[in-house]
């Protein structure tokens, strides 16, 4: 054990001996990224069939705090660049994990961080192949951000892409809404309230591969994070140009995280989630895909939702009391009223 | 959920709905001649558009959307002095997040957070207390903001600083009452209003008699309401009922929670910290004799005003609404939200011109948010 340190400090980010402990005890011994170059260099037989094409995408995971109920910033950043490669049809096969730290921040809280990441990737079938770590002075960051950028590859035959929902698909997803903005809300401690919700947080791609074996004329799923399904929804409507018709009734929600939502006066529908997903099937389909889902832990509690309707090009719920109104984008963040 | 699915029971609102309807049709009410009855709370507005009751009651009831959002009705000029004060050297600033995206002449709070100012979301102006006490070498400034149901909770706190010695507190208040405003809209010679659902989480603090004088002076029915959608639906028959009975009284339909008398611990607290101004500015209504409370001298060590020189005045500095907007006559049913010229074009919940869309409880956000306006646009 080079590394004596209990936290991060200037030094970690130098360039010299310090660094290189640091990146050798906490992060590659973890990860184990084949070679030591400054690049990964990865085989792609996947990609050698016909009609197959790379997905690449990457998304940057800044969240406070950084362990919740339920996971931490390193799931997160597993789970999330995972299902971005998901939800487009693709095997999620490499991610690349770049770490933002500020100095002071406790070596062993990177330590389980990246444990998190290395225990979530195996599960998702993803090897972290590369990295970057940079320590930057007090305040200039919060904690540890972290990016991740992932590769996985779109089998020949699979074509995903919102505009490709049309009239008659059926939306699904895949359990309850809303658990993660919930517990994040919960647990940032400013809110004076309990609870026992954890955030909803996993990997979704064996849960799409599952959905696209049984469901081949899948035509476009979206992953609900910020925004929430609402968001999702508006987006698919509007690429698509047709109307989505969702059912108050058929929402999966918690009763906490409904009685969260009433003390605050936000809307579940718009709460962030990172497990969650919903997946357009053609109707003859759905059944099939539902079931695929269910019989995954993370798809157990899966639903139909709604479908996608001719005659407008809204978002509108038929609300429990057989009312209707129109589910829009939100405009900036939800912010909780003062009475 | 059982503490609120009994509120939205979709059996119970049919067996209402009928009801509501023979008594409408009772009563001559039609499309074309409206009963008009006005919801005063912005939590109401919300309630009414996110059910769609406004589409399921009988066509011959038209809700007029009230002035009761706080947010809503709160002056640019007031948003600015905010914003003077949130950008003082040493200042921490907390307000309800509500107020963040509220625009003043030149910007919101939340832009002002971006330009540097300390501002901070609170939950409660106790959470602003506790900063005071980590922070003594700042000064932390609470945005006191709202109607009765929030005063008591600002009043407590200046209590507990008072009592602490903290010397670092103040609350910039900005407290209003709603009794006032509705007796200026009853004063309007233009209003047509029929009848009221009164806010319940105002009257679980004053109680129901302060709208006495809605039944008393002016003859219109009033039943306090709460906020489920099967409280809204019950209001509206209590009210309707009134109206066919030639009666004019004040209801309590939210006895569950409401004390007819208020809650006296709150009411001590209101008493002991604040009087009423000579009159405030309310956006969209203009100035309202006796409608703002201050903080009384007594307590002046804890009064942003006081402690940044910015006081209130009639007439000082008012600030002109922007042109077209119609918020004052759709507050006073003369207008729908759709009617304003500015609605949808101007005027969006992205940039917001009038009072009414400022915050997501105001009348017209919630038309746009939940489609009064869109929905029944012919489709494409």
């Amino acid at each position: 054990m080079a590394l004596r340190d209990e936290r991060v400090t200037l030094a970690h980010g130098g360039g010299g001996k310090a660094m290189r402990d640091l990146i050798e005890e906490v992060f590659t011994s973890v990860f184990a990224p084949p070679g030591m170059e400054d690049q990964a260099r990865l085989q792609a037989e996947a990609l050698a069939e016909p009609g197959a094409r790379l997905a690449f995408t990457t998304d940057s995971y800044v969240v406070t705090p950084i362990e919740f109920p339920g996971g931490d910033i390193g799931k997160i950043a597993v789970c999330g660049t995972v299902n971005d490669l998901a939800v487009g049809g693709a095997k999620p096969l490499w991610l690349s994990a770049a770490f933002i730290i500020e100095e002071g921040t406790e070596i062993a809280l990177l330590r389980r961080i990246v444990a998190t990441m290395a225990r979530e990737a195996e599960a998702a079938g993803v090897k972290i192949v590369t990295g970057d770590t940079k320590v930057v002075g007090r305040g200039a960051c919060d904690g540890v951000f972290v990016t991740t950028a992932g590769v996985g590859v779109i089998p020949g035959g699979v074509e995903m892409a919102a505009g490709l929902v049309a009239p008659g698909d059926v939306a699904i997803v895949n359990g309850v809404l809303g658990d993660h903005g919930a517990t994040i809300l919960a647990a940032r401690g400013d809110l004076a309230l309990s609870s026992a919700i954890e955030s909803d947080c996993a990997a979704l791609g064996h849960l799409m591969a599952d959905v696209l074996a049984v469901a081949p004329g899948a035509k476009a799923a979206r992953d609900l994070t910020r925004g929430g399904l609402a968001s999702a929804l508006n987006e698919i409507a509007e690429a698509a140009g047709c109307g989505i018709e969702i059912a108050e009734d058929a929402l999966p929600l918690r009763t906490e995280v409904v009685g969260m939502c009433e003390i605050l006066g936000l809307d579940p529908l718009y709460l962030a989630n990172e497990g969650r997903l919903v997946v357009f099937v053609p109707e003859a389909e759905a059944e099939a895909a539902l079931a695929a889902m269910r019989a995954r832990p993370e798809g157990a509690g899966a639903v139909i939702v709604g479908c996608a309707v001719e005659g407008h090009k809204q978002v509108r719920m038929t609300t429990a009391f057989g009312g209707q109104r129109i589910v829009d984008m939100l405009v900036g963040e939800q912010l909780p009223r003062i009475c | 959920m059982k503490f609120a699915s009994e509120f939205r029971d979709p059996k119970a609102a049919k067996v209402l709905l009928a009801e509501i309807a023979k008594v409408a049709d009772q009563i001559g009410a039609m499309k074309d001649k409206p009963v008009h009855i006005m919801e005063v709370c912005g939590g109401h507005t919300h309630s009414i558009f996110r059910y769609g009751l406004d589409k399921l009651v009988h066509e011959g009831i038209e809700f007029i959307h009230g002035p009761g959002c706080p947010v809503c009705v709160l002056p640019r000029a007031r948003v600015d002095e905010c914003i003077e004060i949130a950008e003082r050297e040493g200042v921490i600033f907390t307000t309800f997040g509500d107020a963040m995206r509220v625009p003043g002449t030149k910007k919101s709070l939340l832009q002002a957070k971006a330009d540097g100012a300390d501002i901070r979301m609170v939950y409660s102006p106790l959470d602003a207390l506790e900063l005071a006490r980590r922070n003594p070498e700042r000064e932390v400034v609470f945005f006191g903001l709202g109607f009765e149901t929030t005063t008591p909770s600002t009043a407590l706190a200046i209590q507990q600083a008072a009592r602490e010695g903290l010397g670092n507190f103040s609350v910039f208040c900005n407290h209003i009452t709603v009794p006032e405003p509705i007796k200026a809209l009853l004063d309007d010679p233009h209003m047509c209003l029929d009848g009221f659902i009164g806010p319940g989480h105002v009257s679980m603090v004053i109680g129901i008699h302060p709208y006495d004088f809605i039944a008393q002076d002016y003859g219109k029915p009033i039943a306090v309401a709460g906020f489920e959608p099967l409280d809204l639906l019950q209001s509206v028959l209590m009210v309707l009922r009134q109206i066919a009975e030639g009666r004019a009284e004040v209801e309590n339909q939210y006895a569950r929670v409401v004390p007819e008398y208020g809650n006296p611990v709150s009411l001590a607290a209101i008493d002991d910290v604040y009087e009423t101004r000579p009159s405030f500015e309310w956006r969209g209504l203009g100035e309202i004799d006796k409608s703002g409370l201050r903080i009384r001298t007594q307590y002046e060590a804890y009064d942003a005003e006081e402690k940044f020189g910015i006081g209130y005045a009639a007439g000082r500095r008012e600030v002109e609404e922007a042109e077209g907007c119609a918020c004052g006559q759709v507050m006073t049913g003369r207008m729908k939200p759709v009617e304003c010229p500015q609605f949808g074009r101007g005027c969006t919940p992205e940039m917001p011109l009038g009072a009414l869309m400022v915050s997501s409880e105001g009348a017209c956000a919630a038309y746009w948010q939940y489609g009064g306006a869109r929905a029944v646009e012919p489709a494409e």
